[in-house]
């Protein structure tokens, strides 16, 4: 097996432009990844068309509501581009510079205010398809929070009032009657002068007035609790059943590293014993020279190996971005060991199914990239029964299993990294076998 | 002249198809054995079993040489190197596998013999075809196997090529090693084979000189050996 690693790592040397792909893919992915998940979310680059009247207040049961404060908070929401007219935000629009234009428009504090008619705002945005999902996913976000800070507002102001009217003071408004009486002191108040007076018509009627204080007093307070779950009905609070919580940066470091781990690996195992039809070598090396069992495991070490040291320096290179525990680092080299027999178990059984180097290239290929795309897809985003067949394909084939192990050794995720390495052992097992039986199709 | 390879019985099936039906012959010290017949007759299968390349259905191949330290060697009809490497790299990986004691005294050895000592740096993808045959030969040749087994090794060269060809497997027969070759070419088989093998469709139907072939086809062939087979393969319906 040496003087065949030895001839093969020869063969590597000489092929510039594969050793080339080898480095420079990763090292693309890796910088790549790196630079996408070490800048912050972007916002939205909107232009605003704000056509209220300055001061514009929407009155809330005596109470003043600033209309620019929805402005504000859509502000805080995007980043704003101020125009002055909707015919310069549309050219924006159009220009590209804009992702979309929001038109407040100037009567928006009346419509709020009648209580009858709901307000409205125009958005304008072009594009594609791609674009406009984009569009309208990150600006539906920021409108409804600028909606939901507005109505707490709006609410704020509300409860204010029914306060007032509960406890009684000063409205604040001018032309108002100043201390006024809270319908929480009617009643007490009642009471005392029903006491003073004699049985009769006038005695009942301000006894039924007495009834409806006390109820209305009791209720009104039940409606500031009204308001506030209206404003915001459901309230929600995540619960973790099982494992642990990945980051989403250090998640998508795992994917780029398992995934360039599987191209180099799979796409060199295969090419490598490929190669040996190619050249006709493989009935002269394994006439009682070499075994083809022994040829199978030479041709996966070495694509283990290498792939392995390209997923290291990977790895290392994404750490530059995304802060990962050394101390773990043991582990992280488990993983990738095992990832990486998997793979170029799976690779060789590849190359030995095909006959030429190109066609184990593109069947590598293409066999990789589903498998990676179908171990990706959550549980609930397809229906359930295609979701089985899913979860079978990506239990029999090492793309899952390799990305549960890293995700297990560099984030503590479940499920636990020694049932993945267990899982990718039985995998390299397997797919070695095969590759065994699909060489002996040499006789 | 010593038996150096017994073959007897030798059947190969691939499914319902029988590429190979109870061959037998011998090979000896010293001489040249040309086997051929039309396409699809066996030529190959034969030549790969008896190198240990296939396994046969049936039957056995002895080789009787004493002290060889390969029994067969092999250099199948496509060239079968690593073109990455170069000429000295290609026999010194052969050397290797197959356990030569003196890998560097073996590779200088077949350098020599083959005439490619001033190209042994040179890689192969940068050869000619028929340089490429030529280490294909050598390689067959680095473990100093008494028996050679070479399958249509003239099929790429020019004819200045397989002259030179030629006149180094004359010279490893003189040396007593046994040559077995398969070839499309019926003049080169009457030109250098000392015996001639005839297989039809997995049957052996002829072994004998290129003279006792010439005679046995029956009619005035004029002294040429292929109007002679193509007569004789006529002569008789296969089995």
């Amino acid at each position: 097996m040496r003087w065949l690693l030895e001839k093969d790592l020869l063969i590597l040397r000489r092929s510039r432009m594969l050793v080339a792909l080898l480095i420079v893919y990763p090292a693309v992915i890796a910088l790549l990844i790196g630079f996408a998940i070490s800048r912050a979310p972007s916002r939205p680059r909107v232009a605003i068309v704000d056509q209220t009247r300055a001061g514009a207040t929407v009155e809330v049961g005596g109470r003043q509501v600033d209309v620019r404060q929805y402005a504000r908070r859509l502000f805080g929401q995007v980043q704003p581009v101020y125009v002055s007219s909707r015919a310069q935000a549309i050219k924006k629009v159009t220009s590209a510079e804009v992702l979309a234009a929001v038109v407040i428009p100037p009567d928006i504090a009346a419509r709020v205010s009648s209580g009858t008619t709901q307000a409205r705002l125009e958005v304008v945005y072009n594009g594609d398809a791609l674009e406009q999902s984009l569009v309208q996913a990150q600006l539906g976000s920021a409108l409804a929070q600028a909606n939901l800070g507005f109505s707490e507002q709006i609410q704020k102001a509300a409860a204010q009032a029914i306060d007032l009217l509960l406890k009684g003071g000063n409205l604040g408004v001018l032309g108002a009657p100043s201390n006024l009486i809270g319908l929480r002191q009617i009643p007490p108040l009642l009471h005392r002068v029903i006491a003073g007076e004699p049985p009769g018509a006038t005695r009942q009627a301000l006894e039924r007035v007495s009834a409806f204080a006390d109820f209305a007093a009791a209720n009104l307070d039940v409606s500031k609790r009204v308001l506030s779950t209206v404003g915001q009905p459901i309230a929600v609070h995540a619960r973790l059943l099982h494992g642990r919580r990945t980051p989403l940066d250090t998640f998508a470091v795992v994917v780029a590293v398992i995934i360039s781990e599987m191209f180099v690996c799979v796409l060199l195992a295969a090419g490598g014993v490929a190669l040996e039809r190619e050249e006709h070598t493989l009935a002269r090396v394994v006439r009682g020279l070499v075994s083809r069992a022994t040829l199978v495991i030479e041709k996966g070490v070495l694509a283990a190996a290498c792939s392995l040291a390209v997923a290291v320096v990977l790895l290392g290179g994404v750490s530059a971005f995304v802060t990962l525990q050394y101390s773990r680092a043991g582990l992280w080299l488990i993983a990738l060991a095992s990832a990486a027999l998997a793979f170029a178990s799976l690779g060789v059984a590849i190359g030995a199914v095909a006959r030429e180097v190109r066609a184990a290239s593109l069947l590598a290929f293409l066999s990789s990239l589903p498998l990676a795309f179908l171990a990706l897809v959550p549980a609930g985003a397809v229906a359930s029964g295609l979701y089985d067949v899913i979860r079978a394909v990506s239990f029999a084939f090492p793309f899952k299993a390799s990305l549960q192990a890293l995700d297990a050794a560099v984030n503590r995720a479940s499920p636990p990294l020694g049932g993945s390495i267990v899982h990718l052992a039985v995998l390299t097992l397997l797919f070695g076998l095969l590759a065994r039986i699909a060489l002996g199709r040499a006789d | 002249m010593s038996t150096l390879l017994s073959v007897r019985g030798l059947a190969k099936s691939f499914g319902d198809l029988q590429a190979l039906r109870g061959v037998s012959f011998d090979a000896h010290s010293g001489e040249i054995v040309a086997v051929i017949g039309p396409n699809g007759a066996g030529k190959t299968t034969l030549l790969s079993i008896i190198a240990g390349a296939q396994r046969q259905s049936a039957g056995t191949v002895r080789c009787d040489a004493a002290g060889a330290s390969h029994d067969v060697g092999w250099a199948p009809q496509q060239a079968a190197v690593y073109s990455k490497l170069s000429v000295s790299e290609n026999l010194r990986l052969f050397a290797r596998l197959h356990r030569v004691a003196d890998p560097e005294r073996a590779v200088a050895r077949m350098l020599e013999q083959t005439g490619l000592a001033k190209r042994a740096g040179e890689r192969l993808e940068r050869l000619s075809g028929g340089n490429r045959q030529r280490v294909n030969v050598a390689i067959g040749l680095i473990a100093d196997p008494p028996v050679l087994v070479l399958d249509e090794p003239s099929a790429s060269l020019d004819p200045g090529q397989r002259e030179r060809l030629w006149e180094f497997v004359a010279g490893l027969a003189k040396a007593g090693r046994g040559v077995i070759f398969s070839t499309h070419n019926v003049d080169e088989a009457q030109r250098y084979a000392d015996r001639v093998i005839v297989l039809d469709r997995g049957d052996l139907r002829f072994d004998g000189t290129p003279g006792e072939l010439m005679r046995a086809a029956g009619e005035d062939v004029r002294g040429d050996l292929e109007r002679a087979l193509v007569a004789f393969l006529a002569r008789d319906e296969p089995r």
